[in-house]
């Protein structure tokens, strides 16, 4: 290690050489600090418990709303898909607890990470030190934007546990019917919720990539995290509108709720297959263009 | 800050070079997102262009396939899109909740008619003629009809409501009769084509008109088109596949053009036989499960022919119903015995309702008095002053010329 630095440090230069050898131990150590750091901050805690509280109140809601009436599985209006099945199955509850969060709070949280990977070290006066040792900008926004992708999956795996405990404990849980009408074994359905869960990790990627490149632009931690929520209630809203349905399919939260075709027996590849490019087309453009912020900036804090 | 010192301490000329360079980086992002623009922009052309080269047939051989066709096994992939010219409902939808607990009955009648709206995708599956199962994907959801042997099965994903009816096996083989192949006429394939042809001869032009790629298979396309004029249909396509004939897809245009009136076709198809587990079904724990006594009146299924003029044969069951005219140009007509729309004298609400209905419809006059046209892309009405009703898949004029004649 020290050998290392001693060679790569006379030669640091605004734009590390494309021809420096990347080390993977070297590179995963620093994406394991940058994770440490992220999952340390007690707002990212905070998040993860607000993430984890939501499907403890869909349960609860729902047990005391149908503990009233007496059971029976209709009536749920309108609101989060599948919450109508979470009474006789808690499976349920966790693709009703994905399909509640996905909207808003797992992109809000995403936001608030991505947003401050960068801007937040650079108001903080902590990236240049960051960039004294011998990693290299791009190596340094690989392991960022790693550390983001980790925490999506984290923070869906957060609503997912919980929902999944909270389902186990407030409802029976059993074999699963499809949202075509097939009956598929528990176990088979678990896989699915795990697959889903995946589909939900990964349809948060793209709005990272653009996180991330907000928190290139500015020093200020804040600003990035704002600019990237506030980018996404613009978007959401611009999906909503009718008129603007041809702009639709090119934003990335048009294709979310295709997790829900897991759940259909074949299951349904058409929208998750639009959505994984999607979210790749933007990984691909705001990731790059993070990258070309980022390693051309003139870093002064 | 070591990286910015050394930056700072190089020279001019390095600098300039240095600058480049970075400029030169923000066109990465630049060109992935030009790739990925061209790549959306070209490929669905490249894909729709070049149709395929099938040895040439003419309609009656290709009627003919399609009698012929003995296949009983599909699962697949629709897409139907249906543009009536309804006033603009459909984008009040967009904002109404969704459906997730919006039906009241899993009853399919009322489900079926939503896809006289709209683009709507459905998966569908067929094993011989006791066995069928339309699907039609919503959001987070799903509304299944399951016929499996003597039962039938509603199932709606969305409110966790089923509707469960039993028929013999009769009466569900006609009602399914519209997908499963002619497999109980007793004629010749090739007698069939002949008394088709022959029936629809006077009023219709048949022809195949080349061919098109459908759901990844070669398909010849059936030309059906009225020869008489006035009618709001301008052509019917059907393509059909060249290897089974079974008909792929299915094309109304208006005859004012735009966009066709009625789009469906298969997005994806498989003539293997679909797994036995798609046609099962038991309604899940906590469903609310409506049974059909079999009083209820017929149901009536989507069938796109209903909407050509023969569908209209129907109407002449009602009483007073006299049909004008024949083919593509029949007229139904019926005297409401009435006058006409309400008017507008019993208080505020109903000036509010008048005004409404006036702002569907326009105003036409003629020989017969004066009415009202309400008009979609297929179908126009025309409701007289004196309570008489023309309805048709015929233009506004031929309308009245229809209710001019009946003076």
């Amino acid at each position: 290690m020290s050998r290392a630095e001693v060679v790569e440090a006379p030669r640091r230069d605004p734009e590390p050489g494309p021809a420096r050898r990347p080390g993977v131990l070297w590179s995963l150590g620093l994406f394991r600090s940058e994770l440490v750091t992220v999952l340390r901050r007690w707002r990212t805690l905070a998040l993860l418990v607000v993430l984890a509280a939501v499907p403890i109140l869909i349960g609860i809601a729902v047990k005391v709303d149908t503990g009233g009436r007496g059971g029976g599985g209709g009536g749920g209006e309108g609101g989060p898909a599948f919450l109508t099945q979470i009474t006789n199955n808690g499976l349920f509850l966790v693709f009703a607890a994905l399909a509640a969060t996905l909207p808003v709070f797992l992109p809000m949280a995403v936001g608030v990470v991505a947003g401050d990977a960068v801007a937040g070290e650079a108001g903080s006066g902590t990236l240049r030190y960051l960039l004294v040792a011998p990693a290299g900008r791009t190596r340094l926004l690989l392991a960022k934007y790693v550390s983001v992708l980790a925490f999506c999956a984290i923070a869906t795996l957060v609503v997912a546990v919980s929902a999944l405990a909270v389902g186990a404990l407030l409802f029976p849980l059993g074999e699963v019917t499809t949202i075509s009408g097939t009956q598929i074994s528990f176990a088979d359905g678990l896989l699915r919720a795990v697959a889903i869960a995946g589909v939900v990790a990964v349809s948060l990627s793209g709005m990272a990539a653009l996180g991330l490149f907000i928190s290139t632009l500015t020093n200020s931690g804040i600003a990035a995290m704002a600019t990237t929520i506030g980018l996404l209630i613009t978007v959401q809203i611009l999906g909503q509108i009718p008129q603007l349905h041809a702009i639709g399919p090119y934003l990335f939260p048009h294709y979310w709720l295709s997790f829900a075709d897991v759940l259909r027996q074949p299951v349904y590849w058409d929208q998750l297959v639009k959505n994984f490019e999607l979210q790749a087309l933007y990984v691909a453009v705001f990731g790059s263009a993070a990258w070309a912020r980022f390693t051309t900036k003139d870093i002064t804090a | 800050m070591a990286p910015n010192d050394s930056a700072q301490a190089t020279d001019e000329a390095r600098h300039l070079g240095a600058g480049r360079r970075k400029a030169a980086r923000y066109l990465v992002p630049v060109a992935v997102a030009g790739v990925a623009a061209a790549t959306i922009g070209l490929v669905p052309a490249l894909a729709a262009a070049g149709d395929p080269s099938l040895p040439k047939i003419s309609a009656q051989q290709l009627i003919e396939k399609m009698a012929a066709s003995d296949t009983q096994q599909l699962s697949g992939t629709m897409k139907i899109s249906t543009d009536l010219g309804l006033p603009g409902l459909g984008s009040l939808g967009s904002f109404a909740p969704r459906s997730g607990g919006s039906g009241k009955s899993a009853a399919p009648d009322a489900k079926l008619t939503e896809l006289a709206s709209g683009t709507h995708t459905l998966r569908v599956a067929a094993d011989g003629p006791d066995r069928q199962k339309v699907s039609i994907l919503e959001d987070a959801a799903e509304y299944s009809l399951i016929h499996n042997g003597k039962d039938v099965w509603a199932y709606d994903s969305g409110s966790n409501q089923a509707y469960h009816s039993q028929r013999s096996a009769a009466d569900a083989a006609k009602e399914h009769g519209g997908k499963t192949p002619d497999a109980g006429v007793p004629t010749t394939p090739k007698a069939l084509a002949d008394q088709f042809l022959k029936n629809v001869d006077p009023t219709t032009a048949v022809s195949v008109d080349g061919t098109a790629q459908v759901a990844g298979r070669d398909a010849y396309q059936l030309l059906i088109k009225p020869k008489q004029s006035g009618s709001t249909i301008g052509s019917v396509r059907v393509a059909v596949d060249a290897k089974t004939g079974v008909p792929l897809k299915f094309t109304l245009a208006s005859s004012e053009g735009g966009k066709a009136v009625v789009d469906a076709g298969f997005t994806k198809v498989d003539f293997s036989k679909p797994s036995a587990d798609t046609f099962a079904f038991s309604p899940p724990k906590g469903a609310k499960v409506t049974e059909d006594d079999g009083k209820q009146k017929q149901k009536q299924t989507f069938k796109p022919e209903q909407s050509l003029p023969g569908g209209l044969g129907g109407l002449g069951d009602a009483k007073n119903t006299k049909v004008i005219g024949k083919g593509w140009t029949s007229i139904a007509t019926f005297d409401t015995g009435g006058k006409g729309l309400p008017k507008a004298d019993s208080g505020k609400g109903g000036g509010d309702a008048q005004k409404f209905l006036d702002s569907l419809g326009d105003k036409v006059s003629g020989k017969f008095g004066s009415g009202t046209v309400f008009k979609t892309r297929l179908v126009n009405a025309l409701i007289t002053d004196n309570g008489k009703v023309y309805v048709g898949a015929v233009t506004k004029d031929a309308l009245v010329a229809a209710a001019n004649a009946g003076q």
